[in-house]
């Protein structure tokens, strides 16, 4: 007997170039049917980019707000009438154990003007609102020019402007001491504040000191909203107790709100709207799949003589299984990547317009590219073993 | 049925026959079950140039086929390049293609979008040669068929006559034991089939083996050694010399 033969042999480089070779011959149908995968990549590496960066945005805010912020509110509803706090509610709030600061918020009903020239339908939207001087720690705010109301200015006819307000009312600088008009009175404007993490309200506003108010403008010094700072741990304890604090007689005209609680509420619900992407990106995936599974069976029944000449060659079943599994992987691979850069930019844009941080989740990334190659994989296996199993006879007879 | 003289071991190393076929027989099943080889026994010998010509449907093909190691014989036996094909597995008869025999076919089966390099350094991919050792092997095989002008032309660039001898090349750039030719000028006018056969002429010259599988008599009868087939049968055979020993038929 001769010598052994030594078994055919087809390096991974190889296989690799007549994969590469069977796509390419075939260049249009091999873009049709990675689009398919293409879309349903996009269509998920999008949805969970943009879910993403949208929960992202959320988290943001209950950071910028801490998550310990409670609002006190009177109740507003049918049969509740106009309910309002108490005076003392502040007092009593603040006894609470665990509460760290309190702040009162009184809306005064009147409007803020450049001079008081101006008629007064003008109000450009701009509101007074009279707070207390520690308003700025409990809500987060922070001055931007000047200072802020304090215990020796409250009294008097000064104003901090919301930078909206400062913006709407021309205000750029305090040098000169610029004045506004409030109630028909002349205010010093004594500082300009940054906007407020999460109070566009306030933003908004000239806040002037709440005795200013009651004994400049005349109104009532019953707090319109009471903001609560409550030790991060004990906020159901603090929330609890609230109503019965505030207003003893009424508990019920009480509303006692954490806006935080809301917004993790929010960034912890799936829409139901990203399901239904998911689904349908998923559906996109199965549908590329086939296509790639029919794009498949169609090049095997074509290209009948060439894997007849393979085996001519010396190819064994085994080389020309995996050469069509390949051929299938790189059209998935091609469609996959597509797919994962559509999504991505299609996440950028949105997330921009809607000036969201960009985040996309590593997993929609690699799990994109794995799925496409999954798929690709289970598309090519039976198109590939029809393939392996054709005899050289059958494939060479001529076409 | 009793062999009343042992047969010649087959697929012995000191084989001089580079094909050896022993009463083979060829069924296709049914239905209707053809007899394509009918006890039909040839012998090659190293060197040779020779022409196997018969009638559509005389067993030409599936003739080809069986020396090919593309398709085994329902019985008798079969040897190519001293092994014998019986004791081949399909992994192993893949091997020998890939290492001992080359295939010129018709319809060229070229890949049409890959230079005439690559289509010929495709001749040696299963054969775990590196690239770049293929292609200059390649190369060399281009310029004794006449192409080293062509070197990086498309297959789809090229004429007939040309395309066949890049066929041509892609068979013996491994430097196979035999080269089977299946009408290597059925799709060729008859300037560019002469210049075909010359280019066989030739390369038998420089040592290797071909067989030529042909309908046409124009051809077949140009080559050394003319072998007829009819109905599955070798009816004639012109380089059977008394010489050479006959193989043991049946008692």
């Amino acid at each position: 007997m001769p010598e052994r033969l030594t078994p055919s042999r087809l390096s991974a480089r190889n296989i690799l170039h007549t994969a590469v070779v069977g796509v390419n011959t075939r260049r249009n149908r091999s873009i049709m049917s990675a689009i398919g995968i293409a879309i349903g990549i996009a269509a998920i590496v999008g949805v969970l980019g943009l879910s993403n960066s949208s929960r992202s945005n959320l988290i943001n805010q209950i950071d910028a707000l801490g998550t310990n912020l409670i609002q006190v509110q009177p109740q507003t509803g049918i049969g509740v009438g106009t309910a309002q706090l108490p005076a003392t509610a502040a007092g009593t709030i603040a006894r609470i154990p665990n509460v760290q600061a309190v702040s009162q918020e009184v809306a005064t009903g009147v409007n803020v003007y450049r001079s008081r020239y101006v008629p007064s339908d003008f109000t450009a939207g701009l509101s007074v609102t009279a707070v207390d001087p520690n308003i700025l720690t409990t809500l987060h705010g922070a001055v931007s020019q000047g200072h802020f109301l304090n215990a020796a200015n409250i009294t008097y006819p000064v104003a901090v402007l919301g930078a909206t307000a400062a913006h709407a009312l021309g205000i750029v600088s305090l040098d000169g001491a610029p004045t506004v008009s409030i109630g028909g009175q002349n205010f010093t404007v004594v500082g300009i504040l940054d906007p407020f993490p999460l109070s566009p309200a306030l933003d908004s506003s000239a806040m002037v000191g709440i005795p200013a108010a009651v004994s400049i403008l005349g109104v009532s010094n019953s707090p319109t909203t009471i903001d609560v700072r409550a030790n991060p741990d004990d906020i159901a304890a603090v929330l609890g107790a609230l109503a019965a604090t505030a207003n003893p007689e009424n508990p019920d005209q009480i509303a006692a709100t954490s806006p935080t609680a809301q917004l993790q509420a929010k960034a912890a619900a799936t829409s139901t709207l990203t399901e239904l992407l998911l689904g349908l990106g998923a559906v996109a995936l199965l549908v590329g799949g086939v296509g790639i599974a029919n794009i498949m069976v169609i090049t095997v029944l074509e290209r009948r003589s060439e894997i007849g000449l393979r085996r001519a060659l010396g190819a064994t079943r085994r080389h020309i299984m995996v050469q069509f599994i390949t051929e299938s992987l790189i059209l998935a691979a091609i469609g996959g990547i597509a797919g994962v850069l559509l999504g991505v930019i299609a996440t950028v844009v949105f997330a921009e317009l809607q000036n969201w941080g960009v985040i996309i989740p590593a997993i929609a990334v690699w799990g994109g590219l794995l799925a496409a190659l999954v798929i690709g994989g289970i598309a090519g296996l039976y198109p590939a073993l029809r393939a392996a199993r054709l005899s050289p006879t059958e494939a060479l007879r001529s076409t | 049925m009793d062999d009343a003289v042992p047969a010649p071991a087959i697929g012995d190393a000191t084989d001089a026959f580079v094909a050896r076929l022993e009463d083979v027989v060829k069924d296709y099943p049914g239905p209707p079950r053809v007899r394509a080889l009918d006890h039909a026994s040839l012998q090659i010998r190293t060197g040779e140039l020779a022409a196997i010509v018969g009638p559509s449907g005389s067993g030409k093909t599936t003739l080809l086929q069986i020396m090919g190691t593309l398709d085994r014989p329902t019985s008798g036996r079969v040897a190519i390049a001293g092994y014998d094909l019986d004791v081949l597995s399909d992994r192993e008869l893949s091997a020998l293609r890939a290492q001992q025999i080359g295939f010129v076919f018709q319809q060229f089966f070229l890949l049409e979008r890959e230079t005439a390099v690559e289509n010929v350094a495709n001749g040696l991919i299963y054969r775990g040669i590196n690239t770049r050792e293929r292609r200059e092997l390649a190369a060399t095989a281009l310029e004794r068929v006449g192409l080293g002008h062509r070197l990086q032309h498309r297959a789809f660039q090229l004429s007939g006559g040309e395309r066949q001898r890049v066929a041509v090349a892609r068979a013996v750039v491994g430097r196979p034991a035999i080269v089977l030719a299946d009408e290597p000028t059925g799709n060729l006018d008859t300037r560019r089939a002469d210049e075909i056969i010359e280019l066989l002429e030739q390369l038998n010259r420089d040592g290797v083996t071909i067989v030529v599988i042909t309908h046409s008599l124009e051809v077949a009868e140009r080559l050394p050694r003319l072998i007829r087939i009819r109905d599955g049968q070798i009816v004639d055979d012109s380089g059977i010399t008394a010489t050479m020993p006959r193989v043991a038929g049946p008692s």
